[in-house]
């Protein structure tokens, strides 16, 4: 990245041999990014995140063809959001207690004046991972005309992404989540997606992002979503050890602890837990006190924690979601760290407890 | 010591944990999230929040935001309502310290193991020669906030630290311009924090409860007019009486008209001259005591807001009869109780 942020510092779209080499380098990242994801390089729009990425997806396909958006309930805020701020109708499917979209129900939503269908590839806090081929069938057939997006910005690190667009038209990945800088992301599409710009100027990005493009960011983007490619399969395994022996270890030291989704597929990092009689907020003051940097889901503007509408939509009550704690592993975590977590979480939830 | 100091993103607040640094404590900041809608100002707004964290920031410590917002609804804004609805006028903010900073607040330190809560009031905590806690007045009488801390009972003065309690507010000011704190020159948050300036409690309490028409009367029962809204006429008010029509001439203190009484079930709202204003008791509820009940022949003064001037006083059981007579104080608000420049309990007028 650092070139491209000191002697190469220039604007893609210039005319001149600095300008050229940037505009190189963001060619050239859009082809291997394009290839890890599994699209044309023509499909790959790169956006400010994943945020951007999810409304360029819902708000896009809505100016190009409005119409009623199906999402789940459990769908990043950068999706629900969005939906809502369209002024379209939302048809919002249910999930259930695993979180997972019941697919009977979604079909009973779906119908020929469904514009965009928006389902995350796995949830960015329980980790729970939809089954999007079965998902796209029930679209192909109930919704033809629909677009057929997913937000795979939490999977994007441990999931073949080559799978979410052989199911998905539109798919939504981050810098950050994959290794990468923060502050880029990318709308990857199949083909030429029906979708209109919703940000308007110089029409870069083929007419779909209007904006000089982040050129050290999108080499970061593409250099992480490679090496995320090439370490994907053994750091799974890794990880996935780690995890459940974290998990194991805390629910056997700490009373009162339930895993959340537990028995279905999940991403390898993931770890959410509720403990009884406990608030997360107060947990995690004991955790960052300790050196343990963890979260517990939805915050406001403020910083402050409200009740996730994921644990709501899953059936937790209020009490139980504000007693959350969700813990992530990435490629770099250690065994010393998890078995330091281990040791952390359940003392601290003890002491919550005692007093 | 471990301390957690409250901060609502004031200067005050901001002092105080610099002053706890300063002294060597171990600190961490805390901004309590308490009001989801819209307000201006005060321990609610982002950008309180964010001056908070920037203060802790710049001093060094850790900061986090508390969610307490249901607590505050439940505790605070429900009743606030709810008094209104039956003719009463609470003081949130009294409130607001009895069940969020010094009961919430300090159980949540408490379970995180910190030996103290801090905030930024103007008031002073000192321990006498018995082991006694004492709440006494701040060093600034125009800042002085013991009135709102009447409800610090001795097992909540001895896990509370007031910094800012020593010093005058321009003193504060100075400390905080000295370290460059951005919040030297912030205005002192002036009205209740969950309602907006914009509409205020008319707006607020219109759209919660309904508002009865109120018929008013004068002392002796004459039929004067209408007021729209009995639930905003509070005992005590002067304005927003001038649609009554001329006040007799011939009456004691011409020009002058209070509301004298509410009565609720009736409708009926009472005017009258500066002169049927004044008591010579005032009857109570919820009385909280710093220590003990005060002997009943011993003379203490009373203060009847915030800042009011304090008058001799003498407590006996659910009443306080006052040495000469004051202005009737509202249903609802709270009197104090001081002995000297210490406060020896409050409760709330019946």
């Amino acid at each position: 990245m650092r070139p491209w942020l000191t002697g190469r510092f220039g604007n893609p779209s210039g005319a001149h041999q600095v300008a050229r080499a940037a505009r190189a380098a963001v060619d050239d990242s859009r082809d291997r990014l394009a290839a890890v994801v599994g699209v044309d390089p023509g499909g790959i729009i790169f956006t400010s995140g994943g945020t951007e990425a999810d409304n360029l997806a819902v708000l896009g396909a809505i100016a190009a063809r409005p119409g009623p958006v199906v999402v789940t309930a459990v769908e990043h805020p950068a999706v629900m959001e969005a939906a809502v701020a369209s002024g379209q109708e939302v048809r919002v499917a249910p999930v259930d207690v695993n979180g997972l979209l019941d697919l009977d129900c979604l079909g009973r939503l779906l119908d020929r004046h469904v514009t965009l269908v928006s389902v995350q590839l796995a949830n960015h806090e329980t980790g729970v991972i939809q089954q999007l081929d079965q998902i796209a069938r029930r679209v192909r057939k109930h919704a033809p005309e629909a677009l057929f997006h997913t937000d795979a910005v939490q999977a994007a690190a441990w999931m073949d992404l080559r799978a979410a667009t052989a199911s998905a038209d539109l798919v939504s990945v981050s810098g950050h989540k994959l290794g990468g800088p923060q502050g880029i992301g990318a709308l990857a599409g199949r083909g030429r997606p029906m979708l209109r710009a919703i940000l308007h100027g110089g029409g870069q990005e083929r007419e779909l992002r209007s904006g000089t493009q982040n050129v050290a960011g999108i080499v970061g983007l593409a250099a992480a979503a490679e090496a995320a490619q090439a370490g994907r399969a053994a750091d799974s395994i890794r990880t996935r050890i780690l995890r459940d022996q974290l998990a194991a270890d805390i629910r056997g030291s700490a009373p009162g602890c339930v895993e959340t989704a537990s028995s279905v597929a999940r991403l390898p990092g993931h770890i959410h837990l509720r403990f009884s009689g406990i608030e997360s907020e107060a947990l995690l003051v004991l955790l960052d006190d300790a050196g343990v940097c963890a979260s517990a889901g939805a915050a406001c503007a403020s910083g402050a924690m409200e009740p996730s509408p994921v644990l709501l939509a899953m059936g937790v009550d209020k009490t139980d979601a504000l007693s959350s704690l969700r813990l992530t592993l990435g490629p770099t975590t250690t065994p010393g760290e998890v078995a330091f977590a281990a040791r952390v979480v359940p003392a601290s939830v003890q002491r919550l407890r005692a007093a | 010591m471990r301390v957690l100091v409250a901060m609502s993103g004031g200067v005050d607040s901001s002092v105080a944990a610099a002053l706890l640094v300063s002294g060597g404590h171990d600190v961490v900041g805390a901004t309590m999230k308490l009001w989801g809608g819209p307000s201006d100002t005060g321990c609610c707004s982002v950008a309180d929040v964010d001056d908070a964290r920037r203060v802790a920031q710049q001093l060094g410590i850790a900061h986090h935001v508390f969610n307490f917002s249901e607590e505050f609804e439940r505790h605070v804004v429900g009743p606030y309502v709810t008094d209104h609805a039956a003719w009463r006028t609470p003081n949130p903010c009294i409130e607001c310290n009895r069940h969020l900073k010094f009961d919430r607040l300090l159980d949540r330190a408490d379970q995180l193991g910190f030996d103290a809560v801090a905030t930024g009031h103007h008031a002073r905590v000192t321990r006498e020669a018995g082991g006694e806690w004492t709440l006494r007045r701040g060093a600034d009488p125009a800042k002085d906030q013991s009135y709102v801390l009447y409800m610090l009972g001795q097992a909540q003065l001895a896990r509370v630290l007031l910094p800012v309690g020593e010093l005058t507010k321009s003193e504060v000011r100075k400390r905080a311009s000295a370290l460059g704190l951005r919040t030297a020159a912030k205005p002192d948050s002036q009205d209740v924090c969950f309602i907006s300036r914009r509409g205020g409690r008319q707006a607020f309490l219109g759209d919660r409860i309904p508002m009865r028409q109120a018929r008013v009367v004068d002392m002796t029962g004459a039929e004067l007019g209408e007021l729209p809204a009995l639930e905003l006429v509070t005992v005590g008010q002067r304005r927003g009486l001038g649609s009554l029509g001329p006040v007799d001439e011939n009456a004691p203190g011409a020009g002058r008209r209070y509301v004298v009484a509410v009565d609720g079930p009736s409708a009926t709202v009472t005017v009258g001259p500066p002169a049927a204003m004044m008591v010579s008791e005032i009857a109570v509820v919820q009385a909280a005591w710093v220590a003990v009940c005060p002997a009943r022949g011993e003379r203490l003064t009373l203060q009847m807001s915030a800042h009011g001037q304090p008058v001799g006083a003498w407590w006996s059981d659910g009443v306080v009869r006052v040495e000469e007579p004051v202005r009737r104080v509202a249903p609802g608000q709270s009197v104090v109780l001081y002995r000297d420049d210490a406060v020896v309990g409050g409760a709330v007028v019946r």
